[in-house]
């Protein structure tokens, strides 16, 4: 690439934003605010767990809508007179009704259906929706969304290291999979109930994240072999993210502009869904400011420290 | 120079606006546009699993084509449009997705029976099977009493009738569908004309689903539902039109947003959203990308990233501003440099999204699906329309001020 002019120094980057602080400096800083949200999150997933819907557990959902307001109980009571219980949700006034339970057949879901109708009210079948899923069905969800992250991630390790280095690609999968702990754990602390679309949040926060470290890395990347003698590789890296710093932040305000349009606006079916990835995408992007680089500079702080042999090779990737 | 571009660009502008609104009519077309979900519209999906009989007999994927084909028949009867049937051999499953049914629930009852159709003896012996049947119809009782199904069996089968029937004259033939007795008469005659009437309707559906059943011949292997997804019309309708909504107010805040940070690149930003989400919808046309509620999440969500890369190349060109260049060498050596940003970062995500497809149930599929289509038309789209516009912007006027471009004179 040919350049005209110069590129801007590290002293130009600092002046041009008004809010400018040394990021690199201060890593153990960003260090331990992500800890001090990832190990409550990391004890809750122990203690508690997730709270996994009938995707992954098996069961049936039903979701019913009445003519007019119902209450817990009416409902509880009717699918006790079944043989049935299981967790009952009211909103909307408390028409709307919610209710989970067992895998249902056929003839039972009717049996329950009918009953409602009978001893509840009179409820609209045009708006009626209904999920059941066998056990086998959901045991196989569950393993083809840790097969699915295992062999994301895989591959963006290969991909990265081909385009950069191992260092970076290393660097940016502990960011990524501390944006999925962030996600995971908080999801498990709320006790926010986690169904199919919650695999499928998952890998798009993964591959945000990774989209937007990948940009500051390339910065890094390219400024790499413009180093000075004497520079320092905490300055170079300071400057890279400062540089880049406009565009995460704009870019993170689009797409949650997006998210936010679905969360608030989207409906029922799609609102845990932008939920996770609502904080997903905003922890992707602090992420990639604050601890995927300075994960970065620490690795590199290590290798210095024996003889120098591997640093160069970066410039040989950079075209 | 100058006025060509201007020119170049009215009419730029106003092919784009032509193309939307020609564009609108044929995608939301409810039989030729883009198909919707059931999700979206109504519906049920059904995952039937095919269970092995008691005897352990393995089932062989001859006994998968010969449920899919029955259920085929059994869905064309009951005059749903565009029914999907897909058999998955691996795990000996057959998935159904019947978009905009009415009777959902009669549907599903339809599908997962067996329906083997037999006729036995006082002491419960078989007889015959229905596969020697040729037609079965719902109708009318004789004298207008209670509904009826009309049996019609094949030469083969009228014989082996013929002679039960004459075996058992004065004696009860019971008839059942699976294991449950639909009538149970008195032979009084031998009956050798091949017809048969099974009796004791009370109404023509309850006939005509029955008929349905024995038409379409017994299901080679029992099926259990595994999975079942189903939505009512109404609420279908009112998912669709939230997700529009949330689409539209995402699409104008962005707008505003790039309009108001980035001014002139804003609006070519901005301009090009516009195409980007006209070609991603015609992309979705074109491959019959069946649009779900997470697929609307993935394209809204796409479009947010869309913008980004607008935004890399704009920051880019300020750098490059700012760094000494005119905006036109700013606007030429920005792209270039951007763009290996822009593929490296895309690559990644595109990866996430593949996987997703291939790993993906159903509805995560979907949004696997747009999304992808999303990133590969974003970058079609900022390579080949937002550079060529910016070009034509740029060159309208050597002398163009940098505040156009979001770069403050001073710095």
């Amino acid at each position: 690439m040919t350049k005209t002019g110069h590129s801007a120094t590290y002293e130009e980057v600092q002046k041009l934003h008004p809010l400018y602080f040394n990021i690199v400096r201060r890593r153990f800083w960003w260090f331990a605010i992500s800890l001090l949200i990832i190990i409550p999150g990391i004890i809750s997933l122990f203690l508690q767990g997730l709270n996994l819907g009938i995707d992954y557990t098996g069961g049936t959902m039903l979701d019913i809508t009445f003519n007019k307001a119902v209450t817990q109980t009416a409902i509880s009571d009717t699918m006790k007179s079944v043989g049935l219980e299981g967790p009952v949700q009211l909103s909307n006034g408390d028409t709307a009704a919610l209710i989970r339970t067992e895998a249902l057949e056929e003839d039972k879901r009717s049996e329950l259906l009918n009953a409602l109708e009978t001893k509840v009210g009179a409820f609209d079948k045009a708006s009626l929706k209904e999920d059941k899923v066998g056990p086998a069905m959901g045991q196989e969800l569950t393993r083809n969304a840790i097969y699915a992250l295992i062999i994301a991630m895989g591959m963006m390790i290969i991909y990265i290291t081909i385009r950069f280095q191992f260092v970076f690609a290393i660097s940016a999968i502990l960011a990524l999979l501390h944006d999925v702990f962030v996600v995971v754990g908080v999801f498990s602390l709320f006790r926010w109930e986690i169904d199919a679309t919650f695999v499928a949040a998952i890998l798009t926060i993964v591959g945000y994240s990774i989209n937007d470290t990948v940009i500051i890395f390339d910065r890094i990347r390219e400024n790499e072999p413009k180093m000075r003698r004497g520079d320092s590789y905490e300055d170079m890296v300071d400057k890279s993210v400062w540089q880049t710093m406009r565009r995460s932040v704009n870019t993170v305000i689009t797409v949650l502009i997006s998210l936010f349009a679905v969360f608030i606006l989207g409906g029922e079916s799609t609102r845990m869904f932008s939920l996770a990835m609502l904080i997903g995408v905003f922890c992707g992007a602090y992420s990639s400011i604050f601890i995927a680089s300075q994960i970065l500079v620490e690795i590199k702080r290590h290798m210095k420290k024996k003889p120098r042999s591997g640093g160069k090779v970066a410039q040989a990737t950079t075209k | 120079m100058r006025r060509g571009n201007i020119i170049k660009l009215i009419v730029l502008v106003l092919l784009v606006a032509v193309a939307t609104g020609l564009s609108i009519k044929p995608l939301v077309d409810p039989v030729n546009g883009i198909p919707l979900g059931l999700d979206l519209r109504g519906g049920v999906h059904l995952v039937l699993q095919a269970e092995q009989d008691k005897e352990g007999n393995q089932i062989t994927n001859d006994d998968i084509d010969k449920a899919k084909a029955i259920i085929e028949n059994r869905v064309n009867d009951l005059g749903v449009s565009e029914p999907i049937v897909q058999a998955d051999y691996g795990k000996k499953r057959i998935v159904v997705d019947l978009a905009g049914v009415t009777d959902p629930d009669k549907a599903v009852n339809i599908l997962k029976t067996t329906a083997k159709l037999t006729f036995r003896d006082a002491q419960g012996k078989v007889l015959l099977q229905g596969d020697d049947l040729k037609d079965a119809k719902g109708g009318q009782g004789q004298g207008g009493q209670g509904y009826v199904v009309n049996l019609t069996f094949s030469s083969e089968g009228a014989k082996k009738f013929g002679d039960i029937t004459t075996q058992l004259v004065g004696q009860r033939l019971g008839v059942y569908l699976d294991e449950e007795l639909l009538t149970n008469p008195t032979v009084n005659t031998p009956i050798l004309n091949g017809q048969a009437e099974i009796t004791g309707y009370a109404t023509l559906d309850e006939a005509a689903a029955d008929a349905v059943l024995m038409r379409s011949g017994s299901l080679p292997v029992s099926l259990s539902i595994a999975e079942k997804r189903q939505v009512g019309a109404s609420l279908g309708v009112d998912s669709l039109n939230k997700s529009i909504h949330a689409g539209i107010y995402s699409l104008i805040f962005i707008f505003l947003f790039m309009l108001i940070y980035y001014r002139l690149p804003g609006v070519v930003a901005d301009f090009s959203l516009i195409v980007y989400g006209l070609i991603v919808l015609w992309a979705f046309w074109g491959f019959k990308v069946v649009l779900t509620l997470p697929g609307i999440a993935g394209f809204i969500l796409s479009i947010g990233m869309a913008v980004d890369f607008n935004i890399i190349i704009y920051e880019r060109v300020k750098e490059e501003i700012r760094a000494g260049k005119s905006i036109r060498a700013g606007v030429e050596s920005g792209f270039s440099r951007a763009f290996i940003t822009v593929i490296d970062a895309h690559v990644t995500t595109l990866i996430a999204a593949f996987t997703l497809y291939l790993l993906g149930s159903g509805s995560v599929k979907g949004f696997a699906l747009t999304l992808g289509i999303g990133i590969l038309v974003s970058l079609f789209t900022a390579i080949t329309f937002t550079r060529q516009v910016l070009r034509w912007v740029v060159g309208i006027s050597p002398k163009m001020k940098t505040f156009w471009f979001g770069v403050r004179g001073d710095v």
